[in-house]
């Protein structure tokens, strides 16, 4: 069972990580727009823009 | 002449020489939208950024002020093909985002905590029915603690303050039983830990706060949606006036800007755009929205006008009034300000449970303790056990049991064109068995619609909407709706006070007054007969016509006043305007109560007196003079073209021409508040099968998880059975 010493807090250490990370996101405005992002990705005119074509 | 055009109300200043404005933007419906907008404005010179919020319809443009100005950009958005609106967020949409966000950092603390306590806990209760050993299960109740102690302190803030402000006004709400239960579940499971006891509740304590954060920002979530549509709507319905600079200059500035003592020219056809009395000009106005009156009153210098009156026939140079200068308005706020007092406040339908709940929970806990002592249980046992009782009872799904409901009843009645104010609105409207119909703009349209008559040819009516579309006269602007061809005549002249002219294939085409016309004897207008309606006059060569222009109702206002009788609602009607204008109305809708000529004053005695015979009034009104009976009525629904101080006071609000969201709206909040009595009862057989297990003191952490998910699941999807729309029968 001693494995638990360093399993554990292993575990507790990426479930932080994860709520850090939700933090993070909230804090950043990612959920400011929903709808906007789910539309955001279908124009592709940014992929001309990194051939230089335009 | 070029006005200019004065929008630094809206305009925040940003850092060095730079300016922020948010818009509201009319008619986005798809992705490439966002793109056609954001493009086309990051190309004007001077402009930083323009970002587009999706889901709120907003747009959020920072420039440097050297190289262009709002009004610049707002013109530069409707060359791209949209309306813009600027927009001053109101302070509650503030408050309510930070709030939003607090609450979801909360949820997102206690789902961590639920889900690590969980994973302990299950191991736990394998472990103590298998071979783990009492160091290995000493060591997870304490990584419990750890997790769960600083979880709940952080995620259970919402319910402790609410708590603790009901405590101190000695009151009893959902959150004080909640915080107690929360509070001695996490202390007796601090104390069996240390007394390395087989059982701990730290799973039960903290999955309870989850559940209910949950309801708490789902709840959330949906006022604020109704909250920014509302803000949207206040925006594109904003006015603007146009202000008489000292050096006679005319600048034209949003409504809200103006202060008393601004000098305003008000044009014909142009509402009013504030309170204030008339310097100079001569002009019929139309008050319908102030007093429901649909004759037109003469406003001459000297004479008090009112906002949201709409000035029809000459041009009005106006003093804007300072507070206090203005007797209607003034009179209207102290009624509405008595209204709002002696409202007595309807006790909740949560409420009323908790009031009910809590003292009998807290009873049978102490009952609990002093009957397991009495039967020679130690102290240790008896509090523990009459713990549990408080764990079990601690009313997850009661108070999830109305906010669901809430929640998905308004988000149909969202999706139906009803916003809501507050979601305890729903109760009241279900609890509604009266309903008093203002007459002027809420069963009748909003706008004067023209009265089609019979002997007229279609291509002449044709022709003079047409016609009517380059004239700004309200009587015009009513007849250009009937234009199948929304394409004005080239050259159309319109001489302002009289009418518009035009050459149509070659012959003069004119419309508007009789005269203009040249129609001596109005025998048209003599056939239509006398009454509420206004005239205007079309001539084409040897062709005349006279259309009459008049309040009607809304087109499905006889289909839902019936639909409402059906439901058993007792109908009324009180107006302000003429017994003459009111009788007809209500007689083709087959109402036999109806009172005119009444003041704001008499409604909302009206209003006090159906309600001293224990009537709960639902009251529908949008002018100024209904406002007071609005504020006073049990519940009350305005139309979206209300007056600014009568929308402030309902409950609910209603888009687009139709009456059906009326409808809707007691037809939902009926259905939802069947569904809060059937989620109300399903609650209480919960207890009644789990509390007499914790009272004989067989209840686990195990049980205890199971059944507390189990009920909470339960009442989540009843609620949602609110989704399905009642097929609604007119």
């Amino acid at each position: 069972m001693n494995v638990l010493i360093y399993l554990v807090p292993l575990a507790l250490l990426l479930g932080l990580t994860g709520l850090a990370g939700f933090l993070w996101s909230l804090r950043s405005g990612q959920y400011d727009d929903l709808d906007g992002a789910a539309v955001r990705i279908l124009p592709d005119d940014d992929l001309i823009d990194q051939r230089g074509k335009r | 002449m070029t006005e200019t055009v004065d929008l630094s109300m809206f305009v925040e200043p940003a850092d060095a020489g730079a300016s922020h404005m948010t818009l509201a933007v009319e008619g986005i419906s798809c992705a490439g939208c966002i793109r056609k907008i954001e493009t086309g404005l990051a190309k004007l010179p001077g402009v930083i950024d323009a970002r587009l919020n999706f889901t709120q319809r907003r747009l959020a443009v920072d420039w440097r002020n050297d190289e262009i100005d709002a009004p610049r950009i707002i013109e530069a958005l409707e060359r791209i093909g949209y309306r813009a609106h600027p927009f001053a967020p109101e302070r509650a949409e503030a408050d309510d985002k930070a709030q939003s966000r607090w609450l979801l950092r909360c949820l997102a603390v206690a789902g961590f905590a639920a889900m690590n306590v969980m994973l302990l806990s299950v191991s736990i209760w394998a472990g103590n029915v298998s071979d783990m050993t009492q160091e290995t299960r000493d060591l997870f109740h304490w990584l419990s603690a750890l997790i769960a102690l600083p979880a709940a302190a952080y995620a259970g803030q919402p319910f402790f303050q609410s708590a603790l402000r009901a405590f101190r006004a000695r009151q009893l709400n959902m959150d004080v039983p909640i915080s107690l239960g929360v509070i001695l579940a996490l202390g007796l499971s601090v104390y069996e830990t240390a007394t390395h006891a087989l059982h701990a509740y730290f799973d039960s304590a903290i999955m309870l706060l989850f559940f209910l954060l949950c309801g708490r920002f789902l709840d959330l979530a949906m006022r604020r949606k109704t909250r920014l549509l509302a803000g949207n709507l206040a925006s594109l319905k904003a006015e603007f006036a146009h202000r008489l600079d000292a050096s006679g200059e005319l600048v034209q500035v949003p409504a809200a800007a103006l202060h008393p003592g601004d000098r305003v020219l008000v044009r014909p056809g142009e509402r009013i755009p504030a309170d204030g009395t008339v310097l100079g000009g001569n002009s019929d106005i139309d008050e319908s929205l102030i007093t429901g009156e649909t004759l037109h009153r003469i406003a001459r210098a000297g004479a008090a006008i009112y906002a949201g009156s709409i000035n029809i026939s000459g041009a009005l140079t106006m003093r804007v009034g300072a507070a206090g200068d203005n007797t209607l308005v003034e009179e209207i706020e102290r009624l509405i300000e008595e209204a709002v007092q002696t409202k007595s406040r309807t006790v909740r339908l949560a409420d009323r449970a908790a009031r009910f709940y809590a003292p009998i929970v807290h009873t049978t806990a102490a009952l609990t303790a002093i009957g397991w002592l009495m039967a020679g249980a130690s102290l240790h046992d008896a509090i523990v056990i009459a713990i549990a009782v408080l764990i079990i009872t601690c009313p997850c799904a009661i108070a999830l049991a109305i906010p669901a409901v809430q929640v998905v009843a308004a988000g149909l009645l969202f999706r139906t064109g009803v916003i809501l104010n507050g979601g305890d609105a729903i109760e009241r409207l279900a609890e509604a068995d009266t309903v008093v119909f203002d007459k002027t703009g809420t069963l009748t349209l909003p706008d004067a619609q023209i009265d089609q008559t019979p002997s007229v040819a279609p291509e002449v009516v044709e022709r003079a909407a047409r016609l009517g579309l380059s004239s700004r006269h309200p009587l015009a602007t009513a007849l250009a709706r009937m234009a199948h061809q929304r394409l004005p005549y080239a050259g159309a002249v319109e001489e302002p006070g009289r009418g518009v002219r035009a050459f149509i294939d070659g012959e003069e085409a004119r419309l508007g007054s009789a005269e203009f016309c040249g129609i001596v004897s109005d025998a048209q207008a003599a056939e239509i007969g006398p009454g509420d309606a206004s005239f205007i006059s079309f001539a084409h060569g040897a062709t005349t016509a006279t259309f009459a222009i008049r309040q009607i109702l809304r087109p499905d206002a006889a289909a839902v006043v019936g639909a409402l009788r059906k439901r058993g609602l007792r109908l009324m009607v009180l107006s302000g305007d003429r017994a003459a204008a009111v009788a007809p109305v209500a007689e083709s809708l087959g109402i036999k109560d109806w009172i005119a000529g009444l003041t704001p004053t008499e409604k909302i005695s009206i209003v006090e007196l159906l309600k001293s015979q224990h009537r709960r009034v639902l009251m529908l009104g949008d002018g100024l003079n209904d406002a007071p009976a609005l504020a006073a009525a049990h519940v009350s629904i305005s139309p979206i073209t209300a007056a600014h101080l009568a929308q402030a006071h309902t409950d609910a609000v209603f888009l687009g021409e139709s009456l059906m969201p009326v409808l809707n709206a007691v037809a939902v909040s009926r259905r939802a508040r069947a569904l809060m009595k059937q989620n109300l009862a399903l609650a209480a057989i919960y207890n009644v099968l789990a509390v007499p297990l914790a009272i004989a003191g067989l209840v686990t952490p195990l049980i205890a998880a199971v059944a507390m998910s189990g009920s909470s699941l339960l009442v989540t999807v009843n609620a949602l059975r609110a989704r399905f729309r009642p097929s609604i029968r007119l």
